[in-house]
């Protein structure tokens, strides 16, 4: 292929744009309304599961040791590794018996503290244990309660339960939506290229019979979806940009009560994932519609 | 061993002959055959009209010269090469040979003249350098080098057909088929156009025309190849339109 063939191609790709003006408005009008939806939708999803994540990892299991490993900071030591080590760990901290003691003062004594000249919680050194995933917590549970030296398992099942039925809740019907979004979309588009090219069919005819090839005819049409799908995909994008914060803001201010639970992803982390998707989805129907719909017109 | 219904490969023509015709049949899945033993020999640089009423296989022919449709029996050879064995990517470059002028015009509406003109050359990948200069070159002859930016729509008929033989004749071909190119024009848009023809096959073009039309038949006294009911019923040097009754 001659350079000027391959200019022509894309020339021609964007000049068609214009030339069917309301065919690709139309187009584009339907990819970045499919897209913004789920976009929107996206976003809504992640955060949501983040939120429950963040409560997840906010549920910490207590181990308390023995009274004589208590004074065994090496036996501790093991023990922490030994947690440590475990798949389902997300992260452990040891709380000291006299760190123990003054979170208490701090959080339950305050001055009344000063009558006690010992530490009354020597026997409460402990580790505070955080999961990957709280529906592991049981098996976890089970395994820190056979570790010579554990006293006692301090643990809380009903959050733990409450917090992985949502998590899974969420997941399957954002797997759903997101299905069903992404079917709709495909759909529509697709239907839209098909029938934006189909009205051309005569176009397509008449450049057969002069004998372009069948690459020649439908390279610019190609092109033509191609940039009619990025665009389609990235107003969507730039508007859920833009909306993103200012949607955040008016909620944490509207729902201040639920100001520590309502932890929000900021727009680059939702991004990260949301720009490929959306730029490959629209890129993608944009091409293969095209592709596909100029294919049937090209018997003749 | 019997070779059956194998395809002939291509042949050696005699010089003089550019098309080739022998014992085709066309038969369409309704029933009836479009065509049926249809032979004909059409000579380089000749100027042959097809006639005949509806229904009689014109239009077959010409699908079937275009390598659109293939022969249900019998081989059509074009310059040698039998069209029933061209491969479907062997078809685009074929039909460079072959320049062709509908009844409809069927321009690209969107494209202006020198777009639509332009465009038989981009396909045999000339230098955008040659068609700046072939374009404006070929619009002169067929009249319309002032009307290079207009779209097909703000031309009249006869101005679109021309424009459609410029398309057609750009690439030089050596054969050029019109079906119905007067179809849509009246008597003295389709007398200027027989007109351009006329001068085209007298630089050594073969022209291939379909037509209805009685007067320019009869008028222009070239060889005249009556079709009916699929069969070919007269073919004469210098002849005339026939009646059907």
């Amino acid at each position: 292929m001659r350079i000027s063939s391959f200019f022509y191609t894309i020339k021609q790709g964007v000049k068609n744009i214009f030339r069917n003006a309301i065919f690709s408005l139309a187009s584009i009008a339907t990819i970045a309304s499919c897209l913004l939806l789920f976009g929107l939708f996206y976003a809504i999803i992640v955060n949501f599961q983040n939120i429950v994540k963040t409560a997840e990892e906010g549920v910490a299991v207590t181990v308390f040791f023995d009274e004589e490993v208590c004074q065994d900071d090496v036996r501790m030591k093991e023990i922490g590794d030994l947690i440590a080590g475990r798949p389902e760990v997300s992260k452990i901290e040891f709380v000291s018996a006299d760190q123990a003691w003054e979170e208490f003062k701090v959080e339950y004594l305050g001055e009344y503290a000063e009558g006690f000249t010992e530490n009354p919680l020597a026997g409460s050194a402990n580790y505070q244990i955080y999961l990957n995933n709280i529906s592991q917590q049981a098996d976890l549970v089970a395994y820190l309660e056979s570790i010579q030296g554990v006293r006692q398992v301090n643990r809380s099942e009903i959050t733990a339960k409450a917090l992985s039925g949502v998590n899974n809740l969420v997941s399957y019907i954002s797997v759903g939506i997101i299905f069903i979004l992404l079917a709709v979309s495909i759909f529509l588009i697709s239907n839209t290229v098909t029938i934006g090219i189909s009205i051309r069919k005569e176009e397509i005819g008449i450049m057969k019979y002069i004998g372009a090839t069948d690459y020649f005819v439908r390279a610019p049409f190609v092109v033509e979806g191609l940039i009619i799908g990025l665009i389609g995909a990235a107003i969507p994008l730039g508007i859920i940009y833009f909306i993103y914060d200012r949607a955040l803001a008016l909620i944490v201010e509207r729902f201040n009560v639920l100001g520590d639970i309502l932890k929000f992803l900021p727009v680059q982390t939702i991004f990260h994932t949301l720009v490929p998707i959306s730029l490959g989805i629209g890129a993608g129907i944009g091409f293969l519609g095209s592709f596909v719909t100029v294919r049937r017109h090209l018997k003749v | 061993m019997a070779l059956g219904n194998k395809k002939k490969k291509n042949r050696i023509m005699a010089d003089d002959e550019l098309i080739i015709l022998e014992n085709v049949t066309k038969t369409y899945q309704s029933g009836s055959p479009a065509l049926n033993g249809v032979s004909l020999k059409i000579k380089k640089g000749e100027f042959v009209f097809i006639v005949g009423d509806s229904g009689s296989g014109k239009s077959t022919l010409i699908k079937l010269l275009l390598r659109e449709l293939i022969p249900t029996e019998g081989e059509i050879y074009v310059n040698g090469v039998n069209l029933s064995r061209l491969r479907r990517r062997q078809v685009p470059k074929y039909r460079r040979n072959l320049g062709v002028v509908f009844q409809d015009f069927r321009l690209i509406k969107n494209w202006n003249v020198y777009e639509n003109v332009a465009f038989a050359q981009r396909i045999v990948q000339t230098p955008n350098r040659l068609i700046k200069r072939n374009v404006p070159a070929i619009l002169s002859i067929v009249g319309l080098a002032s009307k290079y930016k207009a779209k097909p729509m703000q031309l009249s008929g006869g101005e679109q057909q021309r424009v459609a033989m410029a398309r057609a004749l750009i690439n030089k071909p050596p054969i050029l088929l019109c079906d119905e190119p007067t179809g849509n024009l009246d008597p003295r848009n389709s007398w200027e156009i027989m007109k351009l023809l006329e001068q085209i096959n007298k630089r050594g073009t073969t022209i291939i025309v379909v037509t209805h039309n009685r007067e320019i038949v009869n008028e222009m006294q070239k060889r005249v190849v009556t079709m009916k009911k699929g069969v070919i019923v007269n073919d004469e040097e210098k002849g005339g339109y026939i009646d059907e009754d």
